[in-house]
């Protein structure tokens, strides 16, 4: 995922456009919330009200699913998302070491973002690469078979 | 539908096709335990405590959503599946905060039940959840989610019954919690404190803030009675204990199905508020002096009788009351005609629907609600005009809903963005006082594009022509100069309400509180039988009486014209009638409306006035003529629950007791007559209204003996062809509709069919004619008023009741932003009102709510009187006054100016 620089003026008219290329269509909301998302970087609240009333959904609803899903935020993101799969064979292989070593170099917790904004670090629920465990994804692109000593190389490209 | 054979727990059993096995099992007698399942509302198996074993399936199923199938074996009480019910609940157990010693919910709670029959001692699963903060911020329940067990019920009520969707489940894992977005406090989502979901949480998460600490559920003992607030006629059940009600929740009533709003949950409390009456009053000097029973009725006697002797009988007149019961009513009415000997007898119907029951009884022959509640949901088309639904009729605006989420046309005609207005599929944004311009103009479409029904205007009508040639010069765009709504929006409308196959049009008091009342009225009759949308279900001519019992106050005869169901004492063979059964010549002169009592009383020629429950001095028009008119009075009774702002003007004041405290019948705004039951005793020395006025008459040398109020009931019947079969032995939960005129009639759930009540229906030629008082370079803005959700008429009962008080405790006039923004007027601001008739200062609110040049005030509170305002024009056939329309100015206080 390439996070273009919250354009958050353009609220408006961003969501308007999202909206109507789904045709208003109430079942696309994940669809939609992605695509707010992607181009906000994040789903503040004027977003969430707008697609609630242009896809006439309730808001509490609108709500409830932007925070369900670990891949939707409402909070602003990093310009990249490091999301460490916390589901059991990741778990098993050493998910938490990567962790331990991702919060040295970053300097922040689970939840957080980097100073600078470039990075935010976040759990996420099974990512379906139980094969490749213990895996993390950086914005759309994975990384499996993680040994801790491969981080600071991986994060190096992000920087 | 086809049926289907299964065997549940060795006892086999036949149901329809797609039934739930936990549905099933109920025809054997066997409760499957669910916390989350609330048949056609929540069927999610979300909890899986209803989880049952089925014979060749691998895995448990959960019974409330698994359908039955031919030939399955289920075994709902397996060891298999009690183990797997006993983790299911440790694991929600573990993240529930367990203080069954202290909690409200002790008794009648299912987690609690589950818990103890299944053993659960020790929990195997710790948690490491953080338990959300209690939230006792709203003043009507207490929100603790460290008991919400996240079944979803109060979800699925507040946006499938309710149709808030106020909250919703937000966050994920642990943190998953039943709230607004956001988190945000109640009061800043679209909930509307209903309390519908904390009736059907099944854990202590939701708890009344009342009852707290007030008894505890097996110490209860729960009265069935019909709801003391709007017509709607919601069955409540009442919550006693100890002679105190402590609690009310929604009783399964074929109105409300369960169901209450905030009102009848949460506004009870002003039975037991200190204020109320315990003894008679009689004035002494600017004050009043405790009285015994003997000596206050003796002096009403004496007073009233003497007034009589001395001036006549019609120097005296009576106000029955729409809160009181029917036989309250009749009661009065039969005090003024048989003790008295006069027609003067009235209620505040007259300022509410007198122009129902004028207009809709010379178009039709019946002056009532022509169709059934439930029936709206099932409508093509639903056309409100002047009905604010939600706020006025909540449990009546579910149905609205309703009728909307299965498919139909919500149109609504209203000055204000009402909750209704904002849902509906057209709004017709018209300025008040222009609603028969507004009909006049859809009728002219439907004519114009052919769509009326021309077998039904053939058939069952009469005076067609006339009435069209009159609509003829009403064309969309004429209608839209005179209305300001869009011409294009009048025939969408219009072509929306007559294309409908069903459609039901609701009206409330933005039709009927006109100069032009009568006039509206008869429009909205027009419209219907133009488009053949009455006689069968989901169709009709639909107002919703305002008052608990307004209905009923009307059909008793607490009307100057007629005796009980409309019987006309003008008419010999009827007045014969009652002489005989009543034993007394009786008086053949129409008497006066409560509305010209008070003119005649500012006149000085009528002397005596006794009032029962009712509150001129705030619900009135020009209340400074009012007052003047009261003071005027030789002697003034007036007989209430509090020290009304108009007792404080009386000569005597007696105590009575309240809808919890007496018997008798209240009818619905759809014609049922259903039960009031007395729950609890009335303080002090507060007596029923029925024995007080027995007394009284008594004492005037006519006797009244009654030894129930059910004996009251027989003799109504007895005399009222619609109430016929309405007898107290045949009452039950379900009620009874008029017309019902004999005891093995079962009720008229819908009027007209085949005939109207007068043979024909009668259309009306009526042009538009413009309110009273318009606005002028003086008096700039029009002023329309109404009614909150929050709050109830005069504010006597609702203002009493902590939760409601504290939530809405000031009145406000809406103000648009252009028009604040022209007068410099900010939001929260107080400023100052004034009418030709006085003045009044309130807090604006600053909202686009209004139609342009509009401005809005509810007339509930005394201090803020928005009937200080209104102008007391009265409409020449119904003498109903024009609250909806009169002119005003806003100014800036002096020293919110200088600010």
């Amino acid at each position: 995922m390439n996070v273009v620089p919250a354009d958050l003026n353009n609220v408006e008219s961003i969501v308007n456009e999202i909206v109507t290329r789904h045709e208003g269509n109430k079942h696309e909301l994940v669809a939609v919330l992605n695509d707010v998302q992607k181009t906000l970087g994040y789903l503040p609240e004027s977003a969430l009200i707008q697609v609630a009333d242009g896809l006439d959904i309730p808001l509490s609803k609108v709500y409830g699913v932007a925070t369900f899903y670990t891949l939707l935020s409402i909070k602003p993101m990093g310009k990249h998302v490091i999301r460490v799969c916390e589901s059991a064979p990741c778990h098993l292989l050493g998910a938490n070491s990567l962790i331990d070593v991702l919060r040295k170099e970053l300097r922040i917790s689970i939840g957080e973002t980097t100073k600078c904004g470039t990075f935010t670090l976040e759990h996420t629920s099974c990512l379906g690469l139980c094969g490749v465990a213990p895996a993390i994804m950086i914005d759309d692109e994975v990384f499996g078979n993680l040994m801790p000593d491969d981080i600071p190389a991986i994060l190096e490209k992000y920087k | 539908m086809a049926l289907v054979t299964l065997t549940i727990d060795g006892k086999e059993t036949q149901v329809e096709e797609g039934t739930s096995i936990l549905e099933a099992a109920k025809t054997v007698g066997i409760e499957i335990p669910s916390l989350c399942y609330l048949k056609d509302i929540n069927e999610t198996g979300k909890c899986r405590v209803c989880v049952v074993e089925v014979e060749k399936s691998n895995t448990l199923m959960a019974s409330c959503v698994t359908p039955v199938a031919n030939g399955m074996v289920v075994g709902t009480n397996t060891e298999r599946v009690r183990s797997a019910r006993r983790t299911v609940l440790e694991l929600i157990l573990s993240n529930h905060r367990t203080d069954c010693l202290t909690c409200e919910k002790n008794g009648d709670c299912k987690l609690q039940d589950y818990a103890y029959e299944y053993g659960l001692e020790e929990l195997r699963f710790p948690s490491d959840r953080v338990l959300p903060e209690l939230d006792d911020t709203n003043p009507f329940f207490i929100r603790d989610l460290s008991k919400c067990i996240l079944c979803g019920r109060c979800i699925s009520v507040c946006s499938d019954i309710q149709g808030q969707d106020a909250i919703a489940l937000i966050g994920r894992g642990f943190d998953t919690k039943v709230a607004p977005a956001w988190d945000k406090p109640l009061e800043e989502s679209p909930c509307v404190f209903c309390g519908n979901c904390v009736q059907v949480c099944p854990v202590g998460a939701l708890t009344p803030k009342y009852s707290v600490g007030k008894g505890r559920f097996w110490e209860i003992e729960k009265v069935e009675t019909t709801c003391p607030y709007c017509g709607t006629g919601c069955l409540l059940d009442l919550h006693v204990k100890n002679g105190k009600v402590v609690g009310a929740s929604g009783a399964d009533g074929p109105v409300n199905e369960g169901w209450t709003c905030v009102k009848g949950r949460f506004g009870l409390d002003f039975i037991h508020h200190p204020d109320r009456l315990t003894v008679p009053l009689i004035r002494e000097g600017d004050g009043f002096k405790e009285a015994s029973w003997d000596e206050a009725l003796e002096l009403v006697a004496s007073k009233l009788g003497g007034l009589v002797s001395e001036h006549g009988s019609d120097s005296v007149a009576f106000f029955s009351s729409a809160k009181c019961t029917n036989e309250v009513s009749y009661l009065m009415q039969k005090l003024a005609r048989a003790a008295v000997g006069t027609n003067n007898v009235d209620h505040c119907a007259r300022l509410c629907h007198s122009s129902t029951v004028a207009g809709l009884a010379t178009s039709f022959g019946s002056g009532a609600m022509t169709n059934s509640i439930h029936e709206i949901a099932d409508a093509k088309a639903v056309f409100i005009i002047g009905s604010n639904t939600t706020e006025n009729h909540p449990v009546i605006g579910i149905q609205v809903k309703e009728a909307v989420r299965r498919g139909a046309k919500l149109i609504v005609a209203d000055p204000r963005d009402i909750e209704l207005a904002q849902k509906a599929h057209i709004h017709m944004k018209h300025l008040p006082g222009t609603d028969v311009a507004l009909l006049n103009g859809m009728m002219n479409v439907i004519i114009e594009k052919d769509l009326h029904d021309k077998e039904f205007i053939e058939t069952r009508t009469e005076n067609f022509e006339a009435f069209k040639e009159c609509v003829s010069k009403y064309t969309p765009e004429y209608v839209s100069e005179i209305t300001g709504v869009p011409a294009e929006l009048i025939v969408e409308a219009a072509v929306a309400y007559a294309t409908a196959d069903t459609a039901s049009l609701i009206y409330s008091m933005g039709i009927t509180q006109h100069s032009t009342g009568t006039d509206n009225v008869l429009s909205t009759a027009n419209i219907a039988m133009l488009t053949g949308n009455l006689g069968k279900e989901s169709v009709g001519v639909n107002p919703l009486r305002g008052q608990n019992n307004v209905q009923g106050a009307c059909d008793m005869g607490a009307l100057p014209v007629f005796f009980p169901g409309y019987q006309s004492v003008t008419n010999p063979d009827i007045r014969s009638k009652f002489e005989k059964a009543w034993g007394r010549e009786l008086p053949s002169e129409p008497g006066l409306t409560v509305t010209e009592a008070i003119n005649v009383a500012y006149e000085g020629d009528l002397k005596g006035l006794y009032i029962i429950g009712e509150n001129p001095m705030v619900s009135d028009p020009d209340i400074n003529h009012v007052e003047a008119a009261l003071k005027n009075l030789d002697f003034l009774v007036v007989q209430d629950i509090f020290l009304t702002e108009t007792a404080e003007l009386a000569d005597v004041v007696l105590p009575s007791a309240c809808f919890a405290e007496q018997s008798g019948t209240f009818t619905s705004t759809e014609r049922r007559v259903q039960l009031v039951r007395k729950a609890i005793e009335p303080p002090g020395e507060a007596r029923s209204d029925w024995e007080i006025i027995c007394d009284i008459s008594t004492r005037l040398g006519y006797p009244m003996n009654y030894s129930s109020s059910g004996e009251i009931l027989d003799e109504i019947a007895s005399l009222t062809p619609i109430y016929g079969g309405i007898t107290s032995r045949r009452l039950d939960s379900k009620g009874l509709q008029w017309p019902c005129p004999t005891e093995d009639h079962p009720g008229t759930p819908y009027l007209h069919k085949g005939k109207f009540s007068r043979g024909l229906g009668l259309f009306s030629a009526i042009d538009y004619i413009p309110a009273a008082e318009l606005p002028d370079e003086e008096y700039p803005l029009i002023l329309t008023t109404g009614r909150i959700l929050y709050h109830f008429h005069t504010g006597s009962m609702t203002r009493r009741t902590e939760g409601l008080h504290a939530h809405r405790p000031e009145a406000f006039i809406e103000i648009r932003p252009d028009t604040a923004e022209d007068l410099g007027i900010v939001d929260g601001e107080m400023v100052q009102v004034s009418s030709r008739r006085g003045k009044v200062e309130v807090r604006a609110k600053v909202t686009s709510w209004p139609a342009p040049g509009v401005v809005f005030m509810p007339f509930h509170f005394a201090e803020a009187a928005a009937n200080i305002l209104t102008n007391p024009a009265l409409d020449p056939k119904a003498k109903i006054p024009e609250f909806k329309v009169c002119a005003v100015r806003i100014d800036r206080l002096p020293l919110e100016a200088a600010l």
